[in-house]
């Protein structure tokens, strides 16, 4: 039990999403991605006659379900195989957090930053809305995310995903080390 | 419903689709509803290894950007690999799906989007600590307040679709 409540290691994690590739395709011939999802949700709920939203998302449904999923995977590993413990961050993080007030390393999201209150500050509101849109801008722009670029299509050796994972790798670089310390002192 | 039928059989259609990530390789099968929640099963997996090995967690994301830690990186190489030896096989062995339908691969064709929206989909990524399958887990180990980003994102993927053919591809 000990093992299943500390912190996985990154191979075992590793391996079990490699592992998702196979069993999406043997399961039904379905392709690892989430961000379509968000497509679909717009299609559901706010088509408005835009062509790119105009298609048959029942035929999606699979995916609705597979995040679903996941949800439901994030509450029970949080409810019932959790240490309880903060996460551990390394010490230069720490310290330059700490800068910026943010002290709390409790849960997965630092909860100074990511919280109802936090997003009627400036800071907060840039990083929850501003962070979002980019995301589901970028991911459907770049035609996928990490699942579908960086996982699925380089299992599948597509250099198109490479060039697409690489410039997600980019941006991140740029963010992390740029420009969101500006942000965090706002 | 006669727009329907063109949809799926115009080839130029099925390109559009495939570099959008869509289905294009559809079951011809009809299954009831129920069928679905094997990929459910799939996901609760995927959600507790979110949280278990800390992929969710805005700090290991940090980490990652600030070249602090090998873990995500260990992470997506280890996956990458799996997935690839195990496309391999499938491929070789013309593995079929459990009802017996063949597995199919659709090549994913170049264009500026993978760039363009590869580096604003890493800007958001470093900012929100999370891509779109850890935002469900985030807001599944209890941080609601994440709804909003997620809410954002599809407005983000939305305004994308609204604004597809003014941007450049």
């Amino acid at each position: 039990m000990e093992t299943i409540t500390q912190p996985w290691p990154w191979y075992t994690a590793g391996i079990i999403i490699g592992l998702i590739v196979p069993a999406l395709l043997i399961l039904g011939n379905k392709h690892f991605g989430i961000s379509a999802n968000l497509r679909h949700a717009c299609a559901v709920c706010l088509p408005s006659n835009i062509p790119f939203f105009k298609y048959d998302w029942r035929k999606e449904t699979w995916n609705f379900f597979f995040v679903g999923g996941i949800l439901v995977g994030g509450i029970i590993s949080t409810l019932y195989l959790g240490s309880g413990d903060a996460v551990i961050v390394h010490p230069d993080l720490a310290q330059e957090l700490a800068s910026y007030g943010i002290t709390d390393f409790s849960g997965m999201v630092p909860a100074q930053l990511f919280s109802f209150e936090s997003l009627f500050t400036v800071r907060g509101l840039v990083m929850m809305v501003g962070g979002g849109f980019l995301v589901g801008f970028g991911a459907r722009y770049a035609g996928g995310c990490t699942s579908g670029h960086a996982i699925m299509g380089l299992s599948d050796l597509q250099w198109p995903s490479l060039v697409a994972t690489i410039c997600f790798m980019i941006g991140g670089f740029i963010m992390a080390n740029f420009i969101l310390p500006f942000i965090l002192h706002l | 419903m006669e727009n329907k039928t063109n949809q799926h059989t115009n080839p130029a259609d099925f390109e559009v689709r495939s570099l959008d990530t869509m289905c294009v390789n559809e079951s011809e099968l009809k299954h009831p509803w129920y069928y679905n929640l094997k990929y459910s099963l799939v996901g609760v997996i995927f959600g507790i290894v979110f949280i278990k090995a800390e992929i969710i967690s805005w700090f290991r994301i940090q980490e990652m950007f600030r070249l602090q830690s090998f873990h995500m990186y260990g992470v997506i190489g280890t996956a990458v690999v799996v997935g690839a030896i195990s496309v391999f096989l499938i491929k070789k062995f013309k593995v079929k799906t459990i009802h017996g339908e063949e597995i199919t691969f659709t090549d994913k064709k170049f264009n500026k989007g993978q760039i363009i929206g590869g580096l604003t989909f890493g800007l958001g990524w470093a900012l929100t600590g999370a891509c779109p399958g850890p935002l469900f887990a985030q807001v599944g180990s209890g941080a609601i307040v994440i709804l909003v980003v997620i809410l954002s994102a599809t407005a983000g993927t939305w305004v994308y679709g609204k604004f597809r053919d003014q941007l450049p591809h």
